[in-house]
């Protein structure tokens, strides 16, 4: 996605998920006063689900490994190893070329999100890598068992900072979400992991992942709710259209996921469908979390409203 | 003129962020109406009534500048008893001959003088072929001449002086009949003339600007007697911040009527001799020039340019060559030779920056033309439609024409761009400005001055030793030109320094050294000056800071440098500024001079109360009082006894294709026109089949025909595509969508545009009846980047009689949506239309 | 880089912020005069000469005359046609409410009240060098960095196309360039400044709408010229983007306007994001901490 084509612009005010009524704000032609994000879908909604599913998975190993679930280390080790590199993956899909991944190492950017992002990716994959490499050959495990402690400590920075990554930003509907998406993304890398462990663990060893499940499930449905009641205007992008329908698909999910999880614990079929449903709700969150972020992008009214408002509030305008 | 000439109208804004008020008047709000204080829409092709109004409200609240008024103008001359006005003979003036449609202007001189052309005389050729034969071919562009001193009365009172006369004639045009014709509400109509009258007097002048809105028309010359009139009333000429500033249009289009690409002129307004008349230098001076004012000198600037082109060959005993110089045998300017290109008498043709086929109405009479040539040579910088049109014209798609049968041969010549070559540009002010070169240009690219020097060198090589007297001319010429460089560019400079002249002690420095004789030598009388001293003022360039105001050292002005023109006029007839405010030149009683920021445009030691002799010739028969130096009568002339075709007053009358009746005369266009009623170039009939105007303009995004700018990315990106614009009203009425198709009709033919509707085009409301406007940018083609019907496809050929320019601003058209049809359906679609009109159908087709 | 830098607030130097020395030029900047604006577009022009940024195709977009329509990689400045209708053409500063520029055609016409005109806005936008630049903040290379004259410049050489820096900015200025990934914005002519120049598109406009110096010089010119518009009648004159303490500390570009900054696509009242970044991250930080604690929890208890 790119630059919006002039074509479309000469269109009436549309967000793609149908028009939005003027509501006496002013506009330039309707057109968008912001540019929307040039992230390219599903690159980038992916990364963002996959950095989470490994985030929470690797802290999940590392805490199994301490406390001897030796399957959900397993599984850990390789959903977060599996994730990173994905992630990583779809982040230079996004780039174009590798280089321009590294290009991102030269420096260290405090006020860049995507500098201590990938600052914090570069490694998390390398040493989930490394994690999982022991795991699956058997090879140096004290190593691999090191690695995989630190990474474990990375896990939750890692379903965290894309939520600042996206806040970051003019996008009205991402940066003014700013308290809750961390820990709307955090919630959703839990049940995300949790997912993970479901799918691939024997429902006798998954009883730690239930629970973080239910937990991080119940974590991000209240970041969730309380974040579209908070937001007001800039709330409606993550209620409307494809977002909100792919918002209220992953609450869905998550809920279904939730329940079959404890129903179905006993069921080796029942867990993996729990697991399946709490992965696609994670991937349904990034993916309305993201294009509710560019339909607050591309509608103007979504950038002059709340700024009117607080005109109004300050006296001035 | 924030479209068209965007960089000098950058003073228009600081005139208005000085206190001035801009009054914009035109049928559409453009980027201009943006900046103006005032905006006046009205229908276009209606001026003259507007400013008609204004000349009555003037005069019937008498707020003219009365000293002025008596003093600098022929307000006091007393006409003949003869002479009768429009109002008498129902939009006719005396003299109207029907059978040739052409004035016999006798009865229109001043009692007890006769009237002969100021430069350059009529001929009876009016007489037989009109009205295609009749032009300024008949008279030099110095204006008209008056034998004798008229009668005046300076009290104004005489009924059959000019003052009353004038007051009687521009009596009907009243805020109400104003409103009638131009759709101006009385009330908007109010405001401008109480801003124009407030704003001019001794403290405060008006400026008047106009361009091609203006002149486009088939009474686009009167269009500027009105404003000449009003501004004469008023006071405001000669004065700073007064005048009528003609922005002209192409780089250097001054320059090109100054050093002339007219047929009908030589350099410096120099008539064309006629080829039934003037068979020796004499007769043609005793009957040309005039015998008062400065054109009373017209032998000396004659002689010297004869002495410029033949050199030692030009001699007192060989008339100094006045024998080689081409003669008139009637009109030949651009769509009359087109028609002859028709007719086959025409066989080759020259264009050089030119894109007829695209840029001249009725386009496609245009191709006609250049379709039944033996050759055509095209010059230019880009592959113009005027070069292709026989390969991918619309005649070609049309099936009209095929390629095999058109015998045309066409050579391309690749020019070179004012970057890359150095000359002067004369525009509006009068300004020789030097540009000098940046680069080479490419391939095989060359200037133009290149083509025609080596041109006529190879010419005349190819006449050596011709004992043709007929190829004595070309043979004889002094063609002598020092070559530079690679590709042996001819130097600018030279031809400037021959332009400016030379006497015996070398470069002359003012027009007022030449002599008849054949002592001197000047291309180009009015251009005197600008290489004195063997300097090239042009090049001139001194910085605003480091001069006086009036900046005359920023390139060079014609005549002598001067930079307001009948600067006299600034002061009272005692020599005194009109006021201290409004200060510019003065007579100074201890210098015995006229002193001042600007060069006086008068003789500098000519005292305000100098009486010129009885018997008195050329400037000394004018007395110190007399400001307008190049008229016989050294007065501004708000009646022109002689000098034009179509009357000595303006009138209103409606343009050749006008969807109402003129609501003042039974006479209801210009009588003296030109009409070419014939194949290719129908008249829509004022019959509802074509019930709206169309209007056609520029965009500052674009260059006219478009050969500068549709091949350029930069530029055709901003306006991509051919549109039209229509007001909302006229959209509902026709069901046009925005940015959808529209397909504009007329007698000649339809074309097809994007539709814009605007609030920006208003219909007009006249007395119960609506009239809705389309306007069309002419700047499309069918090559380059950007591409597009072209809108003078559309428009027909019809000419205002005394310059012979088209009437493109103001025509009929109809409008319906969606795309036009192609190929041969066009033909059927539009004869459909001609039917319906009762026009005949192009029966060959 | 320094990591006291400031992200949001007053700054009077921020050249000086970014580490050049003392001596470092006066901060310069635009103050585009919308005033007297007549729309020829020579600004957009010469900047793509002078620039040699690309075509971005050939689009009748039927915004009145403006078919670039909006700041982008390939367009670096904008000319905005605003037409609208006012109830007396004599009579520009009305307060009324003037509507938005329609989408396309104007509505249905109102009836033709005696004397009721329009007028058409152009104004020509730009990147506005923000004190307190989003892009460059967020930009996790380097590319985009603060030039010693304080205007904000992207390295072309090492921009990645990450893009971050596009939905960063408030304005909406910055643009990722189509088939090259990378991102492009004015840069208010750098290279020209070097040589003592004004930037190609303040040389070019006839009318001085677009007014090129020294900030701090162009604030008191602003200021000046809004009071001379309000003395005559021009009640709706305003600055924008003029003011040090703003949500972007101020524009190192600002203008006059003579409407609501929404009307020509402008943000009324922008915030850099990163003023909030200090925040995001203690929510991030306690978000991280919660999913830390969460693994932690779902993991104690009896093991089965
Ligand atoms: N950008 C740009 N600049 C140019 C040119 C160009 O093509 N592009 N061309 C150059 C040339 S060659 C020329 S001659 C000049 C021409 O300069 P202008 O004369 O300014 O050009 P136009 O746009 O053809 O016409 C001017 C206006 O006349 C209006 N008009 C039409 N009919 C009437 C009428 O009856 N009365 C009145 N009052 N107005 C009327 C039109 O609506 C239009 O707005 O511009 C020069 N400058
Ligand atoms: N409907 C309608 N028709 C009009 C008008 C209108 O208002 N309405 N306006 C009329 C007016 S005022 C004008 S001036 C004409 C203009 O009409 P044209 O003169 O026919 O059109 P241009 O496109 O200006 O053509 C000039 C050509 O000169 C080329 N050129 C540029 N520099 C040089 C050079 O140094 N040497 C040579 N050899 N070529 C060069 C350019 O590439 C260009 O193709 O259009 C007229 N036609
Ligand atoms: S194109 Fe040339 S002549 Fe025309 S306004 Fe611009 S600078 Fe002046
Ligand atoms: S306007 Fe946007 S692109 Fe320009 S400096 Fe500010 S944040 Fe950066
Ligand atoms: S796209 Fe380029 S300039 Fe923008 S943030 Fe990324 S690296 Fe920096
Ligand atoms: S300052 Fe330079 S780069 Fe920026 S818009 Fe102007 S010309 Fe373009
Ligand atoms: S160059 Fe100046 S007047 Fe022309 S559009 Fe740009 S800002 Fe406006
Ligand atoms: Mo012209």
């Amino acid at each position: 996605m790119s630059v919006p084509r002039k074509e479309a612009m000469s269109e009436p005010a549309r967000t793609p998920d149908g028009p939005i009524e003027a509501d006496g704000i002013r506009s330039y032609y309707g057109r968008p006063i912001l540019k929307e994000p040039v992230w390219k879908v599903p690159d980038v909604p992916s990364y963002l689900f996959l950095g989470g599913l490994a985030g929470a998975s690797a802290s999940m190993a590392s805490v199994a490994e301490l406390t001897g679930h030796r399957e959900l280390v397993r599984v850990g080790r390789l959903a977060a190893a599996g994730g990173a590199l994905a992630s990583v993956g779809a982040l230079i899909h996004d780039l174009g070329r590798p280089a321009r991944f590294l290009n991102m190492l030269r420096v260290f950017k405090p006020t860049s999100p995507l500098s201590v992002g990938s600052w914090i990716l570069a490694p998390f994959s390398g040493l989930t890598s490394a994690s999982a490499g022991a795991q699956l050959t058997g090879v140096l495990p004290a190593a691999g068992r090191l690695a995989g402690g630190a990474a474990g400590l990375l896990g939750p920075a890692m379903c965290t900072y894309t939520a600042v990554l996206l806040s970051d930003t003019a996008v009205p509907s991402w940066h003014e979400a700013y308290p809750e998406l961390p820990f709307l993304f955090g919630g959703s890398a839990l049940n995300s992991a949790a997912g993970a462990a479901l799918v691939g663990a024997r429902p006798c060893a998954t009883r730690p992942a239930i629970r973080m499940g239910l937990l991080g499930s119940g974590l991000e449905l209240a970041a969730s709710s309380r974040m579209e009641r908070r937001l007001g205007v800039v709330g409606e992008p993550y209620q409307r259209g494809r977002a909100g329908a792919l918002l209220t698909a992953a609450r869905a999910l998550t809920v279904a996921g939730a329940v079959l999880s404890v129903i179905g614990r006993r069921s080796r079929a029942a867990s993996a469908i729990a697991g399946v449903a709490y992965l696609a709700a994670g991937a349904c969150t990034r993916f309305g979390v993201f294009r509710a972020g560019v339909n607050s992008a591309r509608d103007p009214r979504y950038v002059v409203a709340p700024q009117r408002d607080r005109l109004r509030g300050r006296g001035g305008g | 003129m924030a479209e068209c000439h965007p960089v000098g109208f950058q003073w228009v804004i600081e005139a208005r962020n000085r206190g001035a008020k801009v009054i914009h008047v035109d049928p559409r709000f453009t980027r201009t109406s943006a900046m103006a204080n005032e905006y006046v829409p009205l229908r276009a092709g209606t001026d003259i009534a507007f400013l008609g109004g204004l000349i009555n409200y003037v005069l019937s609240n008498e707020k003219d500048f009365r000293e002025y008024l008596i003093a600098y103008t022929n307000a006091p001359a007393i006409l003949r008893e003869e002479f009768a006005d429009t109002e008498d003979l129902d939009g006719l003036f005396s003299g109207f001959d029907p059978e040739t449609l052409s004035y016999d202007p006798e009865t229109w001189a001043y009692e007890g003088a006769e009237a002969a052309p100021a430069a350059g005389r009529r001929s009876d050729i009016v007489g037989d072929s009109p009205p295609e034969h009749s032009g300024p071919d008949q008279y030099g562009s110095g204006g008209a001449t008056i034998g004798a001193k008229p009668k005046v009365d300076p009290s104004l009172r005489h009924p059959r002086c000019v003052y009353q006369v004038l007051k009687r004639h521009f009596s009907r045009y009243t805020p109400e009949l104003v409103e009638e014709v131009c759709g101006v509400p009385p009330e908007h109509f109010r405001r401008v003339a109480e801003a124009i009258t407030e704003n001019s007097g001794r403290e405060r002048t008006t400026a008047f600007c106009y361009s091609v809105g203006w002149t486009q028309h088939t009474v686009g010359v009167q269009y500027i007697r009105t404003a000449s009139i009003l501004q004469a009333l008023l006071g405001n000429i000669g004065r700073p911040g007064g005048g009528i500033l003609a922005l002209r249009g192409h780089a250097s289009i001054q320059g090109s009527t100054d050093i002339p690409t007219l047929y009908n002129i030589l350099p410096g307004y120099i008539p064309m001799p006629l080829a039934e008349h003037e068979l020796d230098l004499d007769q043609f001076v005793q009957e040309d020039a005039g015998q008062t004012g400065f054109w009373g000198n017209m032998r000396a600037y004659l002689v010297s340019m004869l002495k410029a082109w033949w050199g030692a060959a030009a001699a007192e005993d060989n008339d100094f060559c006045f024998d080689y110089l081409p003669r008139l045998t009637g009109d030949h300017g651009t769509y009359q030779t087109v028609l002859n290109q028709i007719s086959g008498e025409c066989k080759g043709y020259f264009l050089v920056g030119e894109n007829p086929a695209v840029g001249s109405a009725n386009a496609k009479l245009q191709r006609l033309g250049m379709s039944n040539l033996d050759w055509l040579v095209v010059r230019d910088l880009q592959m113009i439609e005027s070069a292709t049109f026989w390969k991918d014209g619309p005649e070609i798609e049309s099936g009209e024409l095929r390629t095999e049968e058109i015998g045309t041969e066409v050579f391309f010549l690749p020019a070179a761009a004012h970057t890359e070559k150095e000359g002067a540009f004369t525009n509006t002010q009068r300004l020789l400005q030097w540009h000098h070169k940046a680069v080479e240009p490419p391939g095989e690219a060359r200037s133009d001055l290149w083509f025609f020097y080596h041109l006529g060198r190879v010419i005349q090589r190819k006449l050596e030793g011709s004992s043709e007297p007929r190829d004595r001319p070309l043979r004889e010429l002094v063609w002598d030109y020092p070559c530079e460089g690679e590709i042996r560019e001819p130097s600018a400079e030279a031809v400037l320094a021959e332009i400016n002249g030379r006497g015996p002690d070398g470069p002359l420095s003012m027009y007022t050294q030449l002599a008849d004789d054949g002592s001197t030598s000047c291309g180009c009388w009015i251009y005197c000056g600008v290489y004195a001293d063997g300097h090239n003022h042009a090049a001139n360039r001194q910085p605003g800071s480091e001069q006086s105001w009036v900046a005359p050292g920023w390139a060079w002005a014609w005549p002598d440098n001067r930079r307001i023109l009948y600067n006299r006029a600034s002061a009272d007839p005692a020599g005194r500024p009109w006021s201290e405010r409004k200060r510019y030149i003065w007579w100074s009683d201890e210098q015995r001079r006229w002193v001042g920021a600007d060069k006086p445009d008068f003789e500098p030691t000519k005292a305000p109360d100098y009486t010129p002799e009885p018997g008195a010739k050329a400037q000394d028969a004018l007395a110190g009082d007399n400001p307008f130096i190049m008229q016989t009568d050294g007065r501004a002339w708000l009646f022109a006894p002689a000098g034009l075709l179509d009357g000595p007053l303006p009138t209103h009358y409606e343009p050749h294709e006008s969807p109402v009746a003129n609501p003042l005369y039974g006479q209801g266009q210009n009588p003296t026109r030109q009409v070419f009623d014939r194949k290719y170039n129908r008249y829509n009939p004022p019959d509802g089949v074509f019930p709206y105007v169309f209007t056609t303009y520029r965009l500052t995004e674009h260059h006219t025909a478009g050969g500068m700018s549709r091949d350029l990315p930069y530029l055709s990106e901003l306006q991509p595509e051919f549109f039209c614009e229509v007001s909302p009203e006229l959209a509902t009425e026709r069901e046009l969508e925005h940015l959808g198709w529209a397909t504009i009709v007329s007698a000649r033919t339809a074309i097809e545009a994007r539709v814009l509707v605007t609030d920006r085009i208003r219909p007009l409301r006249m007395r119960g009846r609506t009239v809705h406007q389309v306007g069309l940018p002419y700047h499309w083609g069918p090559n380059g980047l950007s591409t597009g019907d072209a809108a003078n496809e559309l428009l027909s050929v019809v000419l205002d009689p005394n310059v012979h320019i088209q009437e493109a601003k103001a025509a009929t058209c109809d409008i319906v949506p969606g795309r036009r049809p192609r190929g041969e359906s066009l033909q059927r679609y539009v004869d459909s239309y001609r039917r319906r009109a009762g026009i005949p159908e192009e029966a060959d087709r | 880089m320094s990591s006291v830098y400031r992200l949001s607030g007053l700054l009077a130097d921020p050249a000086g912020e970014a580490g050049y020395r003392d001596d470092h030029p006066e901060r310069v900047g635009f103050f585009t005069d919308t005033s007297v604006c007549i729309g020829c577009k020579a600004c957009e022009v010469a900047c793509k000469e002078w620039n040699l940024v690309p075509e971005q195709g050939l689009d009748l977009l039927g915004q009145s005359y403006d078919n670039t329509g909006a700041l982008g990689a390939d367009s670096w400045r904008h000319v905005a046609f605003i037409e609208q209708r006012v109830p007396d053409p004599s009579v520009t500063s009305s307060g009324t409410d003037l509507g938005m520029p329609g989408i396309g055609a104007p509505e249905q016409p109102a009836a033709a009240e005696e004397g009721s005109g329009m007028r058409w806005l152009m104004s020509s936008d730009v990147c506005k060098h923000c004190t307190h630049a989003a892009c460059l903040d967020v930009c996790p290379t380097g590319s985009l960095f603060r030039t010693e004259f304080g205007t904000v410049v992207v390295q072309e050489d090492i921009c990645n196309g990450c893009g971050y820096c596009i939905p960063a900015c408030p304005y909406g200025v910055i643009g990722q360039r189509e088939g090259d990934g990378r991102a492009w914005k004015c840069t208010l002519c750098y290279d020209r400044l070097g040589d003592g120049l004004e930037p190609a598109c303040a040389k070019a406009c006839p009318t001085d709408s677009i007014q090129f110096g020294d900030l701090d010089e162009l604030r008191e010119r602003a200021d000046r010229r809004l009071a001379e518009l309000h003395q005559d009648g021009v009640g709706e004159a305003r600055l924008y983007g003029r003011d040090p303490d703003d949500g972007v500390g101020g524009d190192g570009a600002f203008f006059l306007l003579l409407d609501e900054p929404e009307v020509y696509g402008l943000p009324p009242d922008p915030v850099v994001t990163t003023r909030d970044l200090p925040a995001m991250w203690k929510h991030a930080a306690a978000a991280a901490a919660s999913v830390a604690a969460t693994v932690v929890l779902s993991f104690l208890g009896r093991r089965r």
